[in-house]
């Protein structure tokens, strides 16, 4: 299991802002290690946001999301005290899913 | 006996995707399957808009990309997009120049902002592309970014 995400969700205004930071090596499949050998890729390729059960974004993404991969969006209909929850899956099946508590602005 | 599983295999599969395409299970909860394979293989602008389901995309004013005119580091380039476009619906980052043009999309629901931040990497300096959905239409901005040290290599 990876690390835990860093997740900030802050009130700016009427609107959630979100701010993630995964803990992913995010390998592209490209690099060689010292050997030569080809490393294989892992990276994440979904992600999910979720707050009230409903979907606030969602994501797909390649091998070129860099390392520890940041994350910045905004949605509205959120308030304090309520979650926001996040989901990752990668390439080898690996998953993580972190919660956070909306702060007030 | 394996004749019979087989037979139950079978069911068992028609009836998920049964369910998929009557809607009991909702395609974000299939987290893991969803994913464009095609359009992250692509190796052009043009290959991956149609991937994406677009014909071609218009040039827009609407779309604004924040990063950086010069990357010191390819591995973590910085690029935000912003789209003013009504009925925003995805927004997907491509860089010309990287082995697979498509970096990221990202699917923006009603009530969320059309505006994502992320970080990618970029081999060499390259044109960079954000892509909009903004009612079922196609619109880009294109930023070049120069990369001083590449970013996929070892």
């Amino acid at each position: 299991m990876a690390d835990p995400m860093r997740i900030r969700a802050n009130m700016t205004g009427d609107k959630v802002e979100v701010k993630v930071l995964m803990s992913h090596e995010m390998e592209t499949g490209l690099r060689k290690d010292a050997q030569g050998k080809i490393i294989p890729a892992h990276f994440i390729r979904n992600v999910t946001v979720t707050h009230g059960g409903k979907t606030v974004l969602s994501a797909q993404w390649g091998t070129s999301v860099s390392r520890n991969p940041f994350l910045h969006f905004r949605f509205k209909g959120g308030k304090p005290g309520d979650k926001v929850t996040i989901s990752w899956a990668d390439n080898k099946g690996d998953k993580r899913t972190d919660e956070a508590t909306i702060a007030g602005g | 006996m394996d004749a019979k599983r087989r037979e139950v295999l079978k069911t068992g599969g028609g009836l998920l995707a049964l369910a998929a395409a009557s809607g009991i299970i909702k395609p974000g909860d299939a987290l893991a399957q969803e994913w464009n394979k095609a359009a992250f293989e692509t190796k052009s602008v043009a290959e991956t808009i149609k991937a994406l389901g677009g014909s071609g995309s218009t040039l827009s004013s609407a779309i604004e990309i924040t990063a950086p005119d010069i990357a010191e580091n390819g591995a973590v380039v910085p690029i935000a997009v912003e789209s003013k476009l009504p009925k925003t619906q995805a927004i997907a980052i491509l860089i010309e120049k990287n082995p697979s043009t498509l970096s990221a999309e990202f699917e923006i629901p009603a009530g969320t902002d059309p505006f994502v931040s992320t970080r990618v990497k970029m081999g060499e300096t390259s044109n960079v592309y954000a892509l909009v959905i903004a009612d079922g239409k196609y619109f880009h901005a294109v930023k070049e970014i120069k990369v001083t040290i590449g970013g996929c290599g070892g």
